[in-house]
């Protein structure tokens, strides 16, 4: 609510002597709680509809003594203009309105003799008036309040309210606190309020140590605090300016620091769908165009897991996760079964049939779930951001994708060096007659080649349904840049698909700020063509007679 | 004389020749001649189609010439037949002149919403024909030019050019949806008003438009006969069987792939040129990699190497494209899918190359 200019004027002279009082106020908190007991709270809380404004200041500030839990959000009601007190009793309520009707609530709520009102006009209800003088009193008494709670978010955002609007009376108050404090972000955002009140004292040394401490800061406030400080020396005007440049350093620092994480996450992304691909294309030398809708095929699974378990959403993922494998694998050996092996040793046939398939896949999800986009639902532990500074928040999600592709990555690694399945396959891409003359069933290992490389592509699908939403078109959209990271990558060399996705994600986010998103992708694509010219087989080509012709 | 010589040995290609001169003789006395309530009337709408159909099969010989006789699966001739669509494109876009909805003299309408105040610099000459015409030819030749000599002379072969050709049609329809691009963005160009001083919607000019592309599609059919009968294409067919060995023998490889290459590049603008006027917008959704994946299905089910095939497969194609989107939208997407898995899997040689077809050439040749 906006101050009128007479009430300023009238604040500087009212707030001195409100400070002595809240001094004293903190001083006497736990006397006062013995002496007045709980008779004169309740009397307090009647008072407060009472037209006298001197009594309700006064009752205000006992509330304030007292500080019951009712106490804030009472006050912030009176602040808004919402807290109203019924004629009959003068119990006090909390009113919201909505379109046509009016609700109040208790708020004492407690008292199971009170229940909630729902009327159509505010009949019987009158709400507790404010004056300027009673506004600044509360709001006052609601950052005492604040800074003395016990929960240290609620102390964070109070010093916060505090700093975006600095006064010097401010500095009293959260120095009277300061000592007491627990907490080191709720620390660390009082000594900035302080320093930034100091810097406006005349005091040249106190100005000197906040320069030195805002310096420190990266808070946005204490930025534009030094930015408008007029430094009375030359000294100081140069320490003001360096501790600037320090500031915005280290801001650049964490911006790149940003940018990278989110070139990892897509990188992640980009990544995680083309391992799959790495299998059939490098391990295989299938080019599967179909690889796309076998990643849609991964997000549709999860959308229908949620459909199946609607009051579950956090653990729908988890089960998402080996049904996308399972169901897209499946997908993946019919595919295999029915097209790819009439046509081995013809990489160019199979490209076109696998298209087909991608076309036929793509129609058969939008006739049975129509051709809308849908969208699947981010489970709560997934939402949410880690706050490490307060320029840099890294996003769980994207956090998460980073670590799902690199645990998928592991996994591969693990069974492509380990098991037997995987010196199977790799013995079957080396020297397929060499590994057949062995024993080795090559029909059997490429069609489980087949549907592990599908079934990480559904696994893929299960981390994109998070990032954007699930649509018949969602392959078509990550299958070229699917091939470009294995191409880039170097065919048959998983560590190679892995590398060659995480520097083309970072690529893209690092062009993005000067480029625009669309230039960037552009760019990126040239980039490759004209890669491709230098090392036709990629960032780490194959070695030894396996990879001639 | 000299096209009897080149066609001796192409009873396919003269019965092509032929039924083209036949259509472009009856089209025309359909169209204009006949009565619009008699029973033979061909709508113009029709004549339109059967031209956009045309330019189509010029695109697939186009497309044939590069896959069929050189073995390069290119998925990004599209981006060739889009280019020369866009240089046709802004000849009719500076035609409009005041016509336009803002009325500006000089810039398109596009420009105008954008607030421009100049021309840019590439659309300089634009509005003079045989400019058009050239850059028509020039700039999918450059564009394949460049792309080719960078390609071939690093020896990228095989799918990783498949691979590369897709990213260079991909990164064109991103760079041509950007607006900054002048291209007119999302919405391309269009609203075009007359081409050459005749309006774009009399039957006339319709009619001949398609008798244009008859003649382009059977030139460049010839053309492509030559180059193919020709030492070149007997080199480049060496090439697609036995890259090595043909180097090694002594062919400059990278020379005859790139002449080819740019040869079927220019034939894709000249085609994508004559769909424009025809169909009336050009948008960056011509530059898909879709359309260039679809293209090499034409060719592949009329028949790859043959040229007459290409055209077979694109006519046919397109016509039940046509008659599927609009009879039965759901089974389209189906049924192109279901081609592409039939005809790697059962067709390898297309429908020319049908058994039924081979039996009956057989039987002649046991005749004669």
């Amino acid at each position: 609510m906006p101050l009128s200019a007479t009430t300023v004027s009238v604040k500087k002279t009212f707030s001195l002597l409100l400070f002595f009082f809240m001094l004293a106020a903190i001083a006497q908190q736990a006397i006062a709680n013995e002496a007045s007991g709980e008779d004169s709270l309740e009397n307090a809380w009647k008072t407060l509809s009472n037209k006298n404004y001197n009594k309700k200041a006064k009752a205000i500030e006992i509330i304030a003594q007292q500080n019951p839990p009712e106490a804030i959000p009472a006050m912030k009601a009176m602040l808004e203009g919402q807290l109203y007190y019924a004629k009959r009793d003068k119990t006090l309520y909390f009113l919201k309105e909505t379109e046509n009707n009016y609700a109040f609530t208790p708020v004492f709520d407690h008292d199971p003799a009170l229940k909630p009102v729902l009327q159509e006009n505010r009949r019987g209800f009158k709400k507790v008036k404010v004056n300027n003088r009673l506004r600044t009193l509360i709001r006052q008494l609601l950052a005492v309040m604040q800074l003395q709670h016990e929960d240290a978010d609620i102390r964070l955002s109070a010093v916060q309210e505090l700093l975006k609007n600095p006064e010097a009376e401010a500095a009293d108050l959260v120095e009277s606190v300061i000592e007491k404090e627990t907490d080191q972000r709720v620390m660390t955002t009082m000594q900035t309020l302080l320093a930034v009140i100091q810097l406006e004292s005349g005091d040249e040394a106190a100005q000197l140590a906040a320069i030195n401490t805002l310096a420190n800061s990266l808070n946005t406030s204490a930025m534009n605090a030094l930015s408008a400080y007029e430094a009375p020396t030359k000294t100081l005007k140069n320490k003001a300016q360096s501790a600037i440049d320090k500031i915005n350093d280290k801001r650049d620092l964490y911006a790149k620091a940003e940018t990278i994480f989110f070139g990892l996450s897509l990188g992640s992304v980009l990544a995680l769908s083309a391992i799959g691909l790495a299998i059939t294309f490098g391990v295989m030398g299938v080019i599967n165009m179909a690889h796309g809708e076998l990643m849609m095929i991964g997000a549709y699974t999860t959308y229908v897991i949620q459909l199946l378990m609607p009051d579950n959403i956090a653990a729908s993922i988890l089960v998402a996760i080996p049904a996308a494998f399972i169901v897209s694998g499946l997908v993946g050996i019919a595919i295999e079964r029915g097209i790819i092996r009439h046509l081995y040793g013809r990489p160019l046939e199979t490209l076109l049939a696998t298209f087909g398939v991608s076309l036929v896949l793509q129609q058969t999800v939008r006739s049975i779930f129509s051709p809308l986009n849908r969208s699947v639902e981010t489970p709560e532990w997934m939402s949410g951001a880690w706050q490490i500074n307060e320029v840099l928040a890294l996003t769980w999600n994207r956090l998460y994708i980073i670590l799902f592709c690199l645990a998928v990555f592991m996994a591969l690694i693990a069974v492509m060096k380990k098991t037997a399945l995987g010196l199977q396959v790799r013995a079957v891409s080396q020297n397929r007659t060499m590994a057949r003359a062995m024993g080795v069933r090559s029909k059997w290992v490429d069609a489980l080649t087949f549907g592990l490389g599908s079934g990480i592509a559904g696994l893929a699908g299960v981390a994109l349904s998070l990032l954007t939403n699930v649509g018949p078109n969602l392959g078509q959209a990550y299958i070229i840049d699917s091939f470009m990271v294995v191409v880039f990558g170097g065919v048959g060399n998983l560590w190679g698909t892995l590398v060659a996705g995480m520097s083309l994600g970072v690529i893209n986010k690092l062009l993005e700020p000067w480029a625009g998103a669309v230039l960037a992708k552009i760019l990126v694509l040239v980039f490759i063509i004209l890669f491709i010219q230098k090392r036709p087989r990629g960032l780490f080509p194959q070695r030894g007679r396996a990879a001639e012709d | 004389m000299l096209l009897m010589k080149i066609l001796k040995n192409d009873k396919p290609g003269m019965w092509l020749l032929g039924s083209l001169l036949l259509v472009s003789i009856f089209v025309p006395i359909l169209n204009l001649l006949v009565p619009e309530n008699s029973a033979f009337h061909l709508s113009t709408y029709t004549v339109t189609l059967l031209g956009k159909y045309l330019t189509y099969a010029l695109l697939a010989v186009a497309a044939d010439l590069v896959w069929g006789y050189l073995g390069i699966l290119t998925l990004g001739h599209a981006a060739f037949f889009a280019l020369g669509g866009y240089a046709m494109g802004m000849y009719l876009m500076r035609q409009i002149g005041e016509r336009g909805v803002y009325g500006d003299p000089v810039l398109p309408d596009f420009m105008v919403f954008l607030n421009w105040q100049e021309l840019p610099w590439f659309w300089q000459g634009f509005d003079q024909f045989w400019f058009a015409a050239l850059m028509i030819i020039i700039i999918p030749g450059i564009l394949a030019y460049v792309f080719g000599y960078l390609a071939f002379r690093s020896r990228v072969t095989g799918v990783y050019l498949s691979i590369i050709t897709q990213a260079m049609t991909y990164a064109l329809m991103l760079a041509f949806f950007r607006n900054e691009m002048g291209f007119g963005g999302n919405n391309g160009l269009t609203d075009f008003k007359d081409i050459l001083g005749f309006d774009l919607r009399a039957d006339g000019t319709r009619i001949a438009l398609f008798l244009a592309s008859a003649a382009a599609l059977a030139i460049g059919y010839v053309l492509s006969r030559i180059i193919v009968s020709s030492r070149l294409g007997l080199a480049s067919v060496a090439i697609r069987d036995a890259e090595s060995r043909s180097r090694f023998i002594g062919y400059r490889v990278e020379n005859i792939k790139l002449w080819v290459f740019v040869f079927s590049a220019m034939l894709a603008g000249i085609a994508g040129a004559l769909y424009v006027p025809q169909v009336g917008i050009i948008n960056p959704g011509e530059f898909s990699p879709l359309n260039s994946i679809e293209l090499v299905i034409w060719v592949a089910i009329g028949g790859r190497g043959t040229l007459y095939g290409a055209i077979i497969g694109a006519l046919l194609v397109n016509y039940s494209k046509t008659y599927f989107t609009a009879a039965l939208p759901e089974i389209w997407l189906y049924a192109l899918g279901a081609l592409f898995i039939l005809v790697t899997l059962y067709l390898p040689k297309g429908i020319v190359g049908l058994r039924v077809l081979q039996k009956i050439r057989t039987l002649r040749r046991a005749k004669a």
